[in-house]
């Protein structure tokens, strides 16, 4: 029984080692871009199309619909990364119940890797918005006192995300080789249906954190507020 | 008793104690939760899409404390620092 992926070790070479976790992010990575590239050779305009195109559009139509709710923004600019983290993790979650298939979102470095994605989109998208002073700004909101407070929100947010998603797919994993070893007929079965909703539901999460804390960070709010005032103080 | 096997004794009785404290102040948390989001639902079924999105992220955040003490737990039983230290001698 594995806990992490991280200790199958398929290749070492000093330092350099390719264990599951490596392994089955490119497996992944390699589903994803494949099935991408594939359906996106032969696109077409209008209402005739494939079957594959037809699942992608409504892929990213259901992203962006989301995302434009979440964040109140217009939604072209967060669907790239939002996108990625959403299907990337919803991918290897849901893969999970293939026998041998190891989820890289079980190992906390992959997870961590993603937190610190999201933990460094946060300020980027926020000064791309408002400019380096003004997101500065925000973090002594209401008062200078928050500083370190607002600050250790950010770190523990990042770290929140990284062990809720590894905690959540690790869990799931070891359940269901527990099981197998306590009751090996029908009950694994339903707890790896169980996991399957679990992942996706982890996924949605995750990117939806995402998109609310890089919403946070950006101008959307204060921005719309400044323009009701505008057009309030315009009105004669 | 050596230390090692004392360690050993502590570390499985606090991760159990752990989960099972752990776990009871998210699950009433939980339960308080989805009560809420369902009288909302009843009263309000037009915005039921929006309170089950807020309920989810909602829920994903109580959980989390559950899940650290899990992931305390497990590292006490699996992955322990001081047993791998007595181990080691």
């Amino acid at each position: 029984m594995t806990i992490t992926p991280d200790s199958v070790v398929y290749w070492q070479w000093g330092p350099v080692v390719i264990n599951a976790t490596l392994v089955f992010t490119w497996v992944t990575m390699a589903l994803l871009v494949g099935v991408s590239v594939v359906v996106t050779r032969k696109l077409t305009p209008g209402f005739e199309m494939g079957r594959g195109q037809n699942a992608l559009e409504a892929v990213v139509g259901t992203l962006r619909e989301q995302i434009r709710e979440v964040s109140r923004q217009d939604p072209e600019r967060f669907l790239s990364f939002i996108g990625t983290l959403f299907l990337f993790i919803v991918l290897s979650n849901v893969l999970g119940v293939i026998p041998g298939y190891h989820s890289p979102t079980g190992s906390l470095t992959t997870t961590a890797a993603l937190a610190v994605c999201v933990f460094f989109a946060v300020p980027l998208f926020g000064i791309q918005d408002k400019g380096l002073s003004a997101y500065l700004k925000n973090y002594i909101k209401p008062t200078p006192i928050m500083l370190p407070f607002n600050i250790i929100g950010e770190l523990s947010r990042t770290l929140a995300l990284a062990v809720r998603l590894f905690g959540n797919i690790m869990s799931g994993s070891l359940i269901a080789a527990i099981l197998i070893g306590v009751v090996p007929l029908f009950f694994p079965v339903v707890m790896n249906v169980f996991s399957i909703l679990i992942g996706v539901i982890q996924a949605y999460i995750f990117s939806v954190l995402a998109m609310v804390y890089i919403a946070s960070g950006t101008a959307a709010t204060g921005r719309t507020d400044e323009k009701a005032q505008d057009e309030r103080k315009g009105e004669p | 008793m050596d230390s090692a096997t004392l360690v050993s004794l502590v570390s499985i009785a606090v991760s159990g104690i752990t989960i099972a404290i752990g776990s009871i102040g998210p699950a009433l948390g939980e339960g308080r939760a989805l009560a809420q989001a369902l009288s909302a639902m009843a009263q309000q079924p037009d915005e039921a899409q929006q309170i089950t999105r807020t309920l989810f992220v909602g829920l994903a955040m109580v959980e989390s404390t559950a899940i650290y003490c899990f992931v305390v737990s497990i590292i006490l039983i699996f992955a322990n620092p001081f047993w791998r230290y007595f181990l080691a001698q």
